[in-house]
């Protein structure tokens, strides 16, 4: 088990490692000058040097890469060039929208696929499962941006139950902040919940053909038995995986979504940088999002080991 | 997975239209493919020319879709855009083919070697960035544009076909005849052309239906939030992106942009069922 | 007393007629073999007892248990006679038990199922029963998992929790067929114990009549979803009376006729094995001890002389598949030689075409032995490739080809057909012509006749016999089946544990095993004269 953990976690570090190099090394190759940006138009040469020396800019690419990474370490991901305030503050504002709402979407979406795929699979080629099967299918084929819009149409402007966009923040109140995120994650989660329903209940069906359940039903379990205790737990091994990946996708996602609901969340930050060439800002979201991704994978093989015995003692 | 053997199947298309799912997906599929192609030569309308005198309209026998804020006929930009996505995609399933398939049964061939390692921790590093922040990276170094979109949705697809390949192959590299074919002398490559890759084909074409998909979603998705192709190449991401702001005003051109991608992602996805069904040699048999 | 009767039981499912007409009985402490071969119906005929059909099946006909008709019960009630009344062990024990739960809670389950004992008092009954089919509570407390016991170990764990609650019936579905001979001798006797022990009545299906002849009371041969003949043992040993049996009969002990082979010793040896090492890398257990080795090859030498058929027998884990891929060049070894013809097998991909050219192979399995996608032809023509621009091409292959399949007692018009065409036993006809055909030295069948039917297996022990006598070939022949290996060879070797441990004439080895485990091996081997004899038939 440790040296099943260890050699995930060095696996990790090493992806890190990896994916921080290809960040600063993409955003190396940016045409332009951001300490000549941030002058502005009409800045004399002599100043631009001199922001550059204080910005470190002029060292080699190594020591900037060295620093940067020993900068994020210790939570410093640099001044952003545009707001002039620590890019960690930005993102530290902004990832309490974003973080919940990829976290309730994720909920959401593992609250409705469980029972649904179950239920699809327990009742195989009957009407239930064509008519969840048939969601499913709509549900993945709908582009989640769409689906937004439509809900902001139908239940803000239509209905007026919700505002159509916008965010009052956490002090406005827990509740009053997770209405104004209710929509967006329910568009985020909804073509989430139909993959990981598809997936549960293939997964499912995968188990219920396996050797042991016949084993269990040959010692008089009755079908609803076998399906609850032999059946779920086992099949939740490739779905664990499926929600593992989702994360990413739905903090990806999110950053689509937000631009829906004009939620002040990364997504926006992110745009932002890039329009107005505010490159520190966008490498710190991107590595950021990409340590959350490498992160989840790793807690989803955690997971495996807890979940399944074989592994436990193994180290592969 | 546990089957990937199938038998050469000379009518499978005559079966695959027993297949409703099939039927259905293709005929969507053909549709969408033939209004881009269509589009080359001839639309209703010049979708460059704005006319803001017939903007917004409703849809009517002039116009089947309505216009848009510029007076723009929908319909034909639902023609031109249909081009953009596709387009976008299919590069983008073939980045991932000709890059990912190879290295997967590279690695597979060398199963626990070397070049495994480290043609699977490079999988691992891509997978880490999904496609929108590659997108974002590339887009922020180079600016927007559909090339970019096709390149990043391309770099994310190459994991995933590696991956199904390693997968599949490492499978078939067990079978006897596998064993039997070194036996013969064969080397791992000719091996992986010869004995490897046809017998994976059906899987590659399911998942290639699947990515082609999932490719036009994030096309749309790339183009909605600016990050896609340009105008003004009409696409349908940038369409919605357009109509959000004046959905209060007249909600139908939000539709038929939308309506386009969910049927065209649809279609192929049904048409992904149906083929994985009928290759999938255990409902084959079930049916026989 | 009649305890489980079957009677004129009909099943279809579809269009497909499954069983036809099948009558059977059984009583309290009594075995029935059920003996068939494979599409007899054997199987579904014993999953009908137990009501886990598919779906779509139609069963028409009547099983009563004491008197109690089991077909009209409704699921309901089956659930209650499943595992109380009933219960049942399947032919894999590798999957027949959930990975995830350990076995004390699998074998609870029976009881907690059908009954209000608390979960404290079911696991102590679950330790009982583990405890009489000999998994004792020091090497086995009731928290191990599956996966940490052996094939043996599982079915055990399988056979206490159909135990569990003393079923009047307990139907063994192939239970020895996925186990080693010395395995299968210790479970048949613990299945056997238990009949006696709690008056049982057992079913036992299997396709091996020399494992019924041994401890059945009454047989019934099934064949195309009948039974065919049923009686008492050693009745219908006695007097077999339709030409199927008696053909399964004889095909059980079936020996090839054989000219001896004339042995030149001083030739070159056709393949002689020098000291042979082959290790394998133990995954890391702990962070600062390198992971250690497995040797699954240990030193190990023999040779073989023109003509000669060598067998190798042993049981799974003993090293003979590794040896076997060191042979062919399909793996690395960390020692020793291997000559083919004198020639050097250099092991790795680098093995030269000249060394490949002189030995052929044919596996076990004759599904996974060809790409689907292939004719015939293609399938046939591949070790072709070894002759590189010596091979023949136009009419000369074409002739190659048709002189392969026709050698093999199949059609040249077969070179076009599709492998998915041919039944069994033709595919493993295709794979010895495919090894044929670039007229190799050494021809080693790897376990090439384990996945056939008796009947099968002995039309193709025959072609065997018969190329190796008109073509001068040798054969490695390697199976875990002591009697096949007797029939085909002129000398065995036995190996256990990467060593070999005896190696003879095949008959003075047979007849006066030298070494423990040999005679081990053919103590636990079911041989049907031997079990007849001991019955007083025959």
């Amino acid at each position: 088990m440790l040296v099943y953990f260890l050699k995930r976690l060095t696996s990790v570090v090493l992806s890190l490692i990896m994916a921080s190099i290809v960040v600063f090394v993409a955003l190396e190759i940016v045409p332009g000058d951001p300490a000549a940006y941030m002058m502005g138009l009409n800045a004399d040469l002599s100043a631009i040097e001199a922001l550059r020396e204080q910005m470190g800019l002029n060292a080699s690419a190594i020591v900037r890469y060295m620093s940067w990474v020993a900068g994020m370490l210790h939570g410093d991901f640099g001044i952003s060039y545009t707001y002039k305030v620590p890019v960690s503050e930005l993102i530290a504002d902004r990832l309490w929208v974003s973080l919940p709402l990829a976290l309730f979407a994720l909920v959401l979406s593992t609250l409705i696929a469980f029972p649904a795929g179950i239920i699809a699979a327990a009742n195989r080629n009957k009407p239930a499962d064509f008519g969840i099967m048939g969601v499913t299918q709509l549900g993945i084929a709908i582009p989640n941006f769409w689906f937004a819009m439509l809900l902001v149409f139908f239940f803000a402007i239509t209905l007026r139950w919700f505002s159509a966009g916008g965010f009052p923040g956490w002090s406005a109140g827990f509740f009053i902040a997770m209405k104004s995120l209710l929509l967006p994650a329910v568009a985020l989660a909804l073509p989430q919940a139909s993959i990981l329903a598809r997936v549960m209940r293939s997964s499912l069906l995968d188990t219920l053909s396996e050797d042991y359940v016949r084993t269990a039903r040959a010692k008089g379990l009755t079908r609803q038995q076998t399906l609850w205790r032999h059946a779920v737990r086992n099949a939740l091994i490739p779905v664990v995986t499926i929600i593992g990946l989702q994360f990413s996708f739905l903090l990806a996602g999110a950053i689509i979504i937000e631009n829906v609901f004009y939620l002040p969340g990364l997504g926006r930050l992110v745009f932002q940088g890039i329009t107005q060439r505010d490159l520190i800002t966008v490498k710190s979201v991107v590595m950021l999002l990409v340590f959350a991704v490498i992160a989840i994978t790793f807690l989803v093989d955690l997971a495996y080991a807890v979940v399944d015995p074989r592994l436990r003692r193994q180290s592969r | 997975m546990s089957e990937i053997l199938t038998e050469p199947s000379e009518h499978i298309l005559r079966s695959a239209f027993r297949s409703k799912s099939f039927a259905i997906g293709f005929a969507l599929t053909i549709l969408f493919v033939a209004a881009a192609l269509i589009s080359f030569l001839w639309t209703p309308y010049d979708v460059t020319v704005m006319s803001i005198a017939d903007k917004l309209q409703t849809p009517s026998a002039t116009h089947f879709f309505g216009t848009d804020h510029f007076g723009r006929d929908i319909f034909s930009m639902i023609m031109v855009g249909a081009r953009t996505s596709i387009a976008v995609a299919i590069i983008a399933v073939g980045i991932g083919v000709v890059l990912g398939v190879p290295l997967g049964l590279a690695a597979a061939s060398r199963h626990g070697g070397l070049l495994d390692e480290v043609i699977m921790r490079g999988n691992d590093l891509i997978f880490a960035f999904p496609a929108l922040l590659i997108a974002i990276l590339i887009t922020a170094v180079f600016g927007p544009g559909a090339v970019n979109a096709i390149i990043a949705i391309g770099i994310f697809n190459i994991p995933v076909f590696a991956r199904l390949a390693r997968g599949a192959a490492l499978t078939l590299w067990t079978r006897d005849f596998i064993l039997a074919a070194r036996v013969s002398g064969k080397g791992v490559t000719r091996i992986s052309a010869e004995h490897i890759l046809p017998n994976i084909m059906n899987l590659l074409i399911v998942q290639g239906t699947i990515q082609f998909s999932l490719g036009i979603l994030a096309d749309a998705g790339l183009s909605y939030v600016g990050l896609g192709a340009q105008p003004p190449t009409p696409s349908w991401g940038r369409m919605l992106a357009e109509a959000q702001t004046m959905i209060s005003l007249a909600p139908h051109i939000a539709l038929f942009p939308g309506f386009a991608i969910l049927l065209t992602v649809l279609g192929l996805n049904l048409m992904g069922d149906g083929l994985r069904d009928l290759f999938d040699p255990k409902i084959r048999r079930g049916r026989g | 007393m009649t305890l489980l009767k079957i009677s004129n039981l009909k099943l279809s499912i579809g269009r497909a007629q499954i069983l036809k007409d099948v009558d059977l009985d059984v009583g309290r402490g009594e075995i029935l073999g059920v003996i068939g071969e494979s599409g007899s119906g054997k199987s579904v005929t014993a999953f009908s007892v137990m009501q886990l059909l598919p779906h779509a099946a139609q069963v028409s006909g009547s099983i009563t248990l004491e008197g109690t008709e089991l077909l009209t019960k409704t699921e309901a009630e089956m659930c209650a006679v499943r595992g109380r009344d009933v219960g049942m062990i399947f032919q894999e024990p590798m999957t027949a038990l959930n990975p995830l739960k350990n076995i004390g809670d699998q074998v609870a389950e029976t009881i907690l199922v059908h009954s209000d004992k608390s979960r404290a008092e079911a696991l102590a009954t679950a330790r009982d029963m583990l405890n009489r089919v000999g998994l004792t509570e020091d090497r086995f407390p009731l928290t191990r998992f599956p996966h940490e016991l052996s094939g043996g170990q599982r079915q055990r764990v399988v056979i206490a929790m159909a135990i569990a609650l003393k079923p009047k019936l307990l139907i063994a579905d192939e239970p020895t067929t996925a186990l080693d001979v010395t395995t299968q001798a210790q479970i048949l006797e613990l299945l056997k114990k238990l009949v006696a022990e709690d008056q049982m009545g057992l079913i036992l299906i299997t396709h091996d009549l020399a494992v019924v002849a041994g401890i059945a009371d009454k047989i019934a041969i099934m064949k195309s979803g009948e039974v065919i003949e049923r009686g008492e043992t050693v009745e219908l040993f006695a007097n077999m009376r339709e030409p199927y049996s008696k053909a399964l009969l004889a095909a059980t002990s079936h020996q090839p006729p054989r000219n001896p082979p004339t042995i030149v010793e001083d030739q070159v040896p056709v393949l002689k094995v020098e000291n042979v090492v082959r290790d394998y890398p133990l995954p890391r257990v702990s962070l600062f001890k390198p992971g250690g080795h497995f040797r699954a090859v240990d030193h190990v030498s023999f040779t073989i002389h023109r003509g000669e058929n060598v067998g190798l027998v042993g049981e799974s884990g003993c090293g003979k598949s590794t040896l076997t891929r060191a042979i062919l060049a399909l793996e690395k070894t960390q020692g020793g030689a291997i000559h083919i013809d004198g020639e050097p097998v250099s092991c790795g991909a680098g093995a030269s075409f000249g060394v490949r050219r002189k030995m052929q192979v044919v596996f076990q399995d004759p599904y996974g032995s060809f790409n689907p996608r292939h004719r015939v032809r293609r399938l046939v023509a591949e070790p072709f490739h070894l002759l590189g621009s010596d091979a023949p091409d136009g009419k000369a292959r074409e002739k190659r080809i048709a002189e392969a399949l026709e050698n093999v007692g199949l059609s040249a018009s077969d070179a076009d057909k599709y492998i998915h065409e041919f039944s069994g036993g033709q595919r493993q006809r295709i794979a010895i012509a495919r090894a044929l055909i670039i007229h190799p030295s050494l021809i080693v069948l790897d376990e090439a006749v384990s996945a056939l039917d008796v009947s099968i297996r002995a039309q193709i022990l025959d072609l065997l016999a018969d190329l190796s006598d008109r073509l001068d070939l040798s054969y490695l022949f390697i199976s875990h089946d002591l009697s096949v290996v007797r029939a085909i060879t002129d000398r065995v070797l036995v190996m256990k544990s990467g060593k070999i441990v005896e190696e003879g004439e095949t008959e003075s080895v047979f007849q006066n095993p030298q070494h423990e485990y040999t005679r081990e091996l053919l103590a636990a081997t079911p041989i049907l004269e031997t079990a007849l004899k001991a019955r007083g038939v025959g």
